[in-house]
Parts: structure tokens; sequence; C-alpha cells
């Protein structure tokens, strides 16, 4: 009796886990790794997976006469979930290439296990020029921005407008300092001064002691290298001690058009930021933002915008090297231009780096709005070449020198 | 069947679990049950603390994640072989057990669990701060290296039959520990201390070196963790890996010996199988710990294993109060129904 | 002399403004561990679904001025009700079945449900956050000289200390108060003399969430109304629970605004260590004084 009954559960156990072990040769699969539940879930999460889909059904669902097939996980913000995910995904799930990755760490910590197994991963939503300077990978594209495009579009505009002394708020995690490091770089370069920094935990609520820091020290601009919630909170509570009416002046250095929503114009207004797409600069974006926000309810950020790029470019030379090996795909990517509906002659640099126009935002007042979502006036376009121009050079074994 | 003895339905027990455990990988995905026997050898040791001792550690992420971050740095950095890089986060983690033990055992119940917080924070504090530590990136790209010069890691069989090879040493430790005379006496402590202090027994002392045993295997836990995803990571020392163990064990069976396996394998195969779901996860794992706490307290091996091995049998040569026994000194706890 | 010395070492008023700031997120502090208390005394039950119920409060300001229209005012005194309300529901549902255990199946219990309300929030609206503005009144800021203090903080530690000190004296000064400590000594004499104990406990934890959900209203103009809010406070709060000794009121008020204090001085002169502070004292008081600070020694 008891034997038998041990026998089928072992039997089950078996059944049950063989089942999952299956492998897919006849699909090309695409990984969404995201932040679905934490700090970053609304500039990627379920958004991202929902750009990816419309990239794949504007493909028309199968490329070289495989079907194209979309997974997505919850990294959790957690490098070490990331990377697990990801390996398993490589390992025994035949994806073939993953997107989205928001977080810098968990980006980091994915480009390791692709690198491993040579595999491609197109880096949308992470920041830290790390990705493609001294951890830079051959089968990785950092696609929709780095740390080194918002400082050069950010700091410079900044500095070339009187704002010549700084202090920073950091973040106190290796994004925040990557942040950091590339907009003093920017910042001296352009003749500026950094007067002094303040290195803040990770969700941290309360900012008010770091603003009355900032505000000791008479610098021109406080720079905010932090993002999401961080930023919110620091922006929101900036307003509230005053540090504007001071003569003081906020830069945010990573800010997507989701915080802009969710701090609202009265608070956000007069506030200068740098991204690769705004859902209406043009017939292109508003015509693809709207099909987007017909299925999510929100303006696209740049993040979502860049994985149905990067999805497409992928697709695009899988189909015409008819190949789904990692090093083979990724040659053709980095020889064939970039064209979409946000990126005009975007090239791919071999260091992995996406080289495209960036955009110097200012955010309207609210006078000037005409809704929700109207929130951003251009004020200068920042050719590729110039955005991600390293100011201290690149370290990535890749590109000697 | 109804004949065998208690030790042959062990036996069979035994040796099915260990067949299923070696073929396992040939049908399984194998770096899933290299993390799953690594979280299950974690709850084994949190759960000898908990559940045989009584003492409720809410800060063993301080053990496992001290133990990768050593592991992973000697093996990194210094290029040490993997089975000194082992041994060397183990030891971090049972020096760190001592004198957080040191200090903590002088306290009970909630105290007890609030002095293993704090000083998990500190760890956590470290984790993130200290120049070798790589921040919240955590220190990747650990090298598996070759077992002893020989056996190469990075063959994910070998890697896997090593790491189940560790976690039956930390298994038997465990189970040894808790039929030896040594167990019953920690076992009486957790009953009724002043008793068996009055028998002549040094509680601390028993308490001191359950705290420093848990922590090492933990410790273990930790290095082979890092070892088998290459990482060191920050979510390892922070407290809802504390929350998470604690979890485990409670779904799976406090105080029994299988329990905080089974716990292990339902979170593990839960947060990897269930990674698409998001935020559901989160809610999910609470509507666990809901029900675990209001009608299920003896998790799933407390329920089943009755059923399993006949009624009155007890698994693995366990004394036969084990399936009532709680971390409390209030018996219903886990007797009767509420 | 240097720049950074400047930062480093700071001028007497950046320090009156620092500590000044520190009361504020010490009232925070304050409030959330006076319910925590009063709930700990009583019921014996550590509420981690504390930090949910103060996000829970925030939300509910947020749903009632999104929802209704109603602003700042009515939901100071509307949602600390309506959370209020809900953990009576809870009560009644869950920890109830519990009461005779461990204290630790009570941390493990609400544990789980705070999980579960977190996630739900989560699913439900993000987790960047929703805004929530302060209320006319209360904008603006009054320059003291050494430092520019916004209106609103001034009147969040002056609401903190009039909602501690009413929570003190009703708990040790009134017939009700003395009839709670009554039930806390021994449920079942005082039950004998009459009253209806398990009632009193119940609308005690409704009153613990209140403070909670009032704490979490005060919060919402300054902090984002974010899913994520409670549970990035309760384990500090925790922290300033036992060092106060659990249970005690006075001790968490005092250790509440203490521990502000302290941290606001750690943000100027170590600011990676802030979060980390609190859980050092908290380890130094239990070793020296295992009650913490104001508690009765068990």
């Amino acid at each position: 009796m008891r034997i038998a009954r041990l026998a089928a559960i072992a039997a089950a156990l078996t059944v049950a886990t063989a089942a999952q072990a299956q492998i897919t040769q006849d699909t090309v699969k695409i990984g969404v790794l995201a932040d679905m539940s934490s700090l970053y879930a609304d500039l990627g999460g379920s958004g991202s997976v929902e750009a990816a889909k419309m990239a794949v059904a504007d493909f028309g669902g199968t490329v070289g006469g495989k079907k194209i097939e979309i997974v997505s996980a919850d990294h959790q913000n957690k490098p070490d979930t990331g990377a697990a995910i990801a390996r398993q995904w490589f390992d025994q799930d035949g994806v073939d290439m993953i997107t989205d990755l928001t977080t810098s760490s968990v980006a980091l910590a994915v480009q390791e296990v692709a690198r491993a197994k040579n595999k491609v991963i197109l880096v949308s939503g992470a920041a830290s020029s790390d990705l493609t300077g001294k951890a830079c990978a051959p089968t990785s594209v950092h696609w929709t921005y780095d740390t080194v495009a918002l400082a050069n579009g950010t700091g410079a505009a900044v500095v070339k407008a009187g704002g010549d002394s700084w202090f920073f708020i950091t973040a106190d995690y290796a994004f925040g300092h990557a942040l950091e490091r590339d907009t003093s770089a920017v910042v001296k370069a352009n003749g500026g001064k950094v007067l002094g920094d303040v290195k803040v935990p990770l969700n941290t609520a309360d900012f008010s002691s770091y603003l009355l820091q900032a505000q000791a020290s008479k610098a021109k601009i406080v720079g905010l290298a932090n993002a999401g919630g961080d930023t919110i909170n620091s922006i929101k509570q900036a307003a509230e001690f005053g540090i504007v009416a001071g003569g003081q002046k906020l830069a945010g250095l990573l800010v997507f058009l989701s915080d802009i929503h969710s701090l609202g114009l009265q608070t956000a207004q007069g506030l200068q930021l740098t991204e690769s797409f705004y859902w209406d600069m043009n017939d292109e974006t508003r015509a693809w933002s709207k099909r987007f926000f017909e299925k999510t309810k929100r303006e696209p950020t740049m993040n979502q915008a860049g994985v149905y790029g990067a999805v497409t470019a992928y697709l695009n030379a899988v189909k015409a090297v008819n190949s789904v090996d990692g090093p083979t795909v990724m040659k053709k990517m980095k020889a064939t231009p970039i064209n979409d509906f946000m990126t005009k002659n975007g090239h791919i640099r071999e260091d992995g780096t996406l080289v495209r126009d960036m955009y110097l935002f200012e955010v309207k007042k609210p006078s000037e709005s005409k809704g929700p979502w109207d929130y951003y006036k251009l004020i200068a376009t920042i050719p590729g070449e110039e955005a991600y121009k390293r100011p201290n050079g690149n370290e990535c074994p890749l590109v000697k020198g | 069947m109804s004949g065998l003895s208690r030790t042959a339905t062990n036996r069979i027990w035994t040796v099915s679990l260990l067949l299923l455990a070696i073929a396992a990988p040939f049908f399984c995905y194998p770096v899933f049950l290299m993390h799953a026997l690594c979280m299950a050898l974690f709850a084994c040791a949190f759960n000898l603390l908990l559940g045989y001792v009584g003492l409720l550690s809410f800060g063993h992420a301080a053990f496992l994640g001290g133990g990768a971050y050593i592991a992973a740095h000697v093996m990194k950095a210094w290029g040490w072989p993997p089975e000194l890089g082992i041994l060397a986060g183990t030891a971090a983690a049972a020096l760190l057990g001592a004198v957080f033990g040191w200090l903590a055992i002088r306290r009970q119940g909630i105290y007890f669990a609030m002095v293993t917080l704090a000083f998990a924070q500190m760890v956590f504090f470290l984790a993130l701060q200290l120049p070798f530590t790589g921040g919240e990136n955590g220190i990747q790209g650990v090298p598996r290296g070759r077992l002893f010069g020989v056996l190469d890691l990075n063959n994910t069989y070998i890697m896997y039959y090593f790491v189940l090879a560790m976690f039956l040493v930390g298994f038997g430790i465990i189970v040894r520990t808790i039929n030896s005379p040594f167990g019953q006496v920690i076992k009486a402590i957790r009953e009724n201390e002043p008793r068996a202090i009055s028998l002549g027994y040094r509680a601390d002392h028993y308490k001191l070196v359950a705290f420093i045993l848990s922590a090492a295997l933990a410790g273990l836990a930790g290095s082979m963790k890092a070892l088998v995803f290459q990482f060191a990571a920050l979510s390892d020392v922070q407290w809802g890996t504390s929350g998470e163990v604690v979890l485990m064990t409670l779904i799976g069976g406090l105080g029994t010996i299988f329990g905080p396996v089974v716990g292990a394998f339902v979170i593990v195969t839960m947060e990897t199988y269930l990674a698409q779901a998001g935020s559901w996860v989160t809610i999910i794992e609470g509507v666990i710990f809901v029900i675990c706490v209001l009608t299920f307290r003896q998790g799933i091996v407390g329920v089943i294993l009755p059923y399993i091995t006949g009624r009155h049998r007890q698994p693995l040569g366990q004394p036969a109060a084990m399936p009532e026994t709680a971390p409390t000194k209030i018996p219903e706890a886990v007797g009767g129904p509420s | 002399m240097p720049d950074w010395l400047h930062i480093a070492i700071p001028p007497a008023p950046l320090l009156f403004a620092q500590l000044l700031v520190g009361l504020i997120n010490g009232a925070f502090y304050a409030m959330l561990s006076l319910g925590l208390a009063v709930i700990f005394g009583l019921l014996n039950i550590i509420n981690f679904t504390h930090g949910a119920q103060y996000m829970l409060g925030a939300f509910c300001a947020w749903f009632l001025l999104s929802w209704l229209g109603l602003g700042y005012w009515p939901s100071l005194i509307i949602a600390p009700i309506v959370v209020g309300a809900a953990g009576i529901v809870m009560e009644r549902l869950f920890l109830r079945r519990i009461a005779k255990l461990d204290h630790i199946y009570g941390l493990l219990l609400t544990f789980g449900l705070a999980l579960i309300i977190e996630g739900a929030f989560r699913q439900a609206y993000g987790s960047s956050g929703q805004p929530y503005v302060i209320p006319p009144e209360l904008q603006g800021a009054q320059n003291l000289g050494f430092m520019f203090l916004p209106t609103y903080r001034a009147w969040v530690i002056g609401a903190s200390l009039v909602i501690c000190l009413a929570t003190w004296f009703v708990i040790e000064r009134t017939r009700l108060g003395a009839y709670l400590r009554a039930a806390t000594e021994n449920p079942v004499l005082v039950q004998a003399l009459g009253i209806n104990v398990p009632r009193l406990v119940t609308l005690t934890y409704g009153g613990g969430v209140a403070l909670a959900a009032l704490a979490g209203v005060l919060a919402a103009p300054i902090y984002q109304v974010r899913p994520q809010m409670g549970s990035e406070i309760i384990i500090v709060v925790f922290a300033v629970v036992v060092i106060g000794g659990m249970g005690s009121i006075m001790g968490a008020i005092i250790s509440g605004f203490a521990l502000g204090l302290i941290e606001g001085m750690t943000k100027v002169f170590y600011p990676e260590a802030s979060n980390t502070v609190i859980f050092m004292i908290m380890a130094l008081v239990l070793l020296v004084k295992p009650a913490g600070l104001f508690g009765r020694a068990a």
C-alpha cells in the first residue's frame, strides 16, 4: 500500500517536472525581463511587454517561417533574481534574446550571463554607462539612453546656461554613482565645478536633510543623481523647502515621463531633462503612441518605446541572417543603421552603444499644458555623436583606447 | 506492507528520496534544483534554531549573505579554489554567529528576534558599504573553478552532485545533532528552560552552540549559492530573506526534519515558475503565510507525514512527541485547532 | 579652507535646521510607534501590518480626494475611521483566532497580511505613487532665520505632539485607560468585574490602527502615496518601539522623537549610515537594558 502510494507520488513529481523541460526549436523566443512590481514598474513593466508584443505583431508574427514568441518575467530589481531568470531562459526555455532590463544592477548581472552564453541582450531601461564601458560585452546593445547621454544632455545644457556650480544628491548605489561620475565629468569639461555631494541610501522617503545640505552648499545647481520614487520625492520636497524659490535650480538627471505624471505639473514645471523619446514629437511618434495608449491607458516612456525599436531591429537582423546565433545576429545589427519611429539614422557602436539623437526637454507650466500627458516642450536636440561622447574616453576592452 | 517495521519504512523513504535526488537533474532544470537545495539547507539550519531550540532569529540572512560574500570574494579576488572558498564562507558565518549568538542568546522571544534583526541590518549595511562588496551590484562573475583541482564545476552535472553532496553533509549534521544527547538537551531547554537549568545544564552554553552551528550551516548554504549562481547578491543579506526562510520553515513544518526542505522547494518553485506573475507572488506568499498560521501550523510535512508513514509511525527515528511540539512555551500553538 | 570642509562641519544654523528636520521625522516615528505600543500592550501582538495600515491611511485620503472630491481636512477624520474599522474586521476575522498562541504567531500572521495588502495595492495602482497636494491653508513656509520651515512640516510636528499626548492621557489618566491597563495585567479578573474584555481588545486594535492611518494622512502630502511606503518605514518603527520598551506609551513617544533627532544628525555626518544607526542603537539598548529604555522588566 504505502510503497504504491510512494511510487505514485514519485511518478507524479517526475511527470510534473519533465513537462517543464521542453525545448523549443520551431520558435524564436524573446524574453522581456522587467521590473513588474517594484520601484520602476511604471516606466517599464507590463508596458514594455506590450511594446514587445506590438513589435512582433507589426513584424507579422513569424520570422523565417518560425513563430515569434514573447515571454516575460519580473526581476524585482534584484540582480540575482534577474540573472537566475536569464540563465534559465537561455539554458532551458530556449529564449534567444532578452530586452527591457530596467535597473543597472540587473542589466549588469544579466549581461554577465549573456556574455558566457553568447546570447543577445538589448538593454532599454537601465542607465549605467558601465554596460558599454568597463563591463561591455560583444553581444549586447545599450539601446535607449545611458548616463553619459543624460550627462551630455542635461549636464552640458545647464552649465552652458550659467549653472556652473553643482551639488549632487546621489542615490548610494552603483547606478547613482555612475550618473554622478558621468555628470561631474561633463560639468568639469564645460568649465563648471562640483561643490560637494551627499550619498543617500536607496528608497529614502525623506530628503529634507539632504536638501538643506544642498541649500547650505550655495551651489547654483542641485543635481539629482537618482531615479524613480527617489527623484519624485526629492523634487517634491525641494519645492516645499523653497530650494527653487531661494535661487537654486534643480537638475533631474534621470527623469521619465511617468515620473512627471506622478509629480504633477504644478511641482515639476520648469524642470529640464534629457530623454530619447517623447510621444508628442511628430506624426510618427503620435501614431505609435496612440496605439500604445489604447492598449495600456498610458503614454509610453522612452524605455517602452525603446523596447519596440529593439525588438524590431533584432527581428530584422534575424530575418536577414536567417539565424538566431548571438554573434551572427549582432554582427548584422551593428552593420545596419537603425531607423524607426523614435530613432533616426542611429547606429550601434562597437562598444554596444546605440548612438542616436537625444532631446533636451523642459516641463511645461500647468497653463501651457492641454491636459494629461501634455508635459514637455523641446528645448534642444543633441546629435548622437555629441550625446554619447565620453569626456574621459572609454574603458571598454572591445574598443582599444 | 503494514507489517514493515519503522526502520524499514524509513529506509525505503530515504533510499527512494536519494534516488530521486540523483536522477532529478536529468528531467528537471539543474540550476533550479541547486538553488532549491541551497535554500533547503538554509531553511534546515534555521529550523534547527526555531524548531528545536525555540529561538526565532529574524536575521538569518546575515549568515547566508555573509557566507556568500566571503566565499565569493576569496574565490574571485584571491583566486582560492572552490573547496577553500566554501570553507572560508562557512567559517566566516560561524564566526559571525559566535559573536551575534553570544550577544543575542541573553534575550528571549520577541527581543531575541529584534536583536538578531538589528545585527542583520548592520551586516546589510556593511555589505552595501564595504569596498569589496560591490554595493547593490554584489560580487558578480565568481569563477566556479575546479574542485580539489580535478572536478570541473563548470559542468552543470558535476556542480549539481557537489551541491547535493554538500546538502547531504549539512542535512546529516543536523539530523545527527537533533538525535544526539546534545539534541535532547536543547529540546529540553525549549520545553522548559528553568527545569533544564535546574538539572544542571548550562542552557546558554547549549543555545550558543546551536546558534553557531545554525549560522555555520546557513553560511555553507550561502557559499554554495554564491558558487552556483557565480554571484553574491545584496538581496541575500536583506531582511526579506530572513522573512522568507521563516515562511519556508513554517509552510514545510516547524520542528520536523523534512519540513524545511519541502517548504524551500515549494517557495523556490513558486518564485521560479511564477516570476511572470509579478506582484501576485507577494500576494500568494502572504495568503500562504496567513493560512499556515491560522489553520496549518504543522506545515505540509506535519500534516501529510502521519498519513504516508502510518498513523503512529515517526520519520527518521524522531521521538514520539515530534509533531506536537512547537517553538513556543504554549503547547496549543501547534496541537489544538483554533 | 577647502570647499568640502564647509560641508563636513556644518555651521550652527544648519545644525539647528537639521535638528528640526529630524524632529519632523521623529513625529512620524512617534505616531507610528505609539499605535504599535498600544496594540502590543493590550493584545500582545507585534503588529507587522502597521506599515500597511499607514499606507492604507494615505491611500484612503487619496481615494477620498479623487473619487469623492473630499479634501485634506475631512480625510484627516474619515480616513482613520475607515481604516480603523477595517482593522477591527481584521482583528475579528484573524487575530482573535490566534490570541492565545505565542507572540511569534501574531508576528507571522500580520507579516502575511501586510504582504497581501501591499501586493494588492501594487497590483492595482503601480509603484510610482499618486500625487497629493498640500492643502492651501498650509502651503508656503516660514523664514526662521536659520532655515526655511515649510508650514506643513510645522503643522506635522504640532499635530503629532497633540495626538501623542492625547493618546497618552487617555491611556494613563482616564477611566477607559484604567480598564485597558487592568485588562493588560489580568484579563480574567477584569472580565469578571463585568467589563467586556474582547470588545475592549477589538476597539484597542481599531484605535491603534486608526493612529497608523492618521499618520498616513499626515504623510500623504509630503511623501508620495505609494504601496511601498509602509514596508519602508515599518522595520525602523519596530526598532523605535523596542528601544522605547514594548508596550510603553511614553517610551514610544520619547524614543520616536529622540531617534528622529539622532537620525537627522547622522544624515549630516555620515549619511550612508542613516538607515542603519537606529539598529545600532537598538542592539546597544537591548544588550544593556533588555526591556527597552522605558519598559517594565518582564
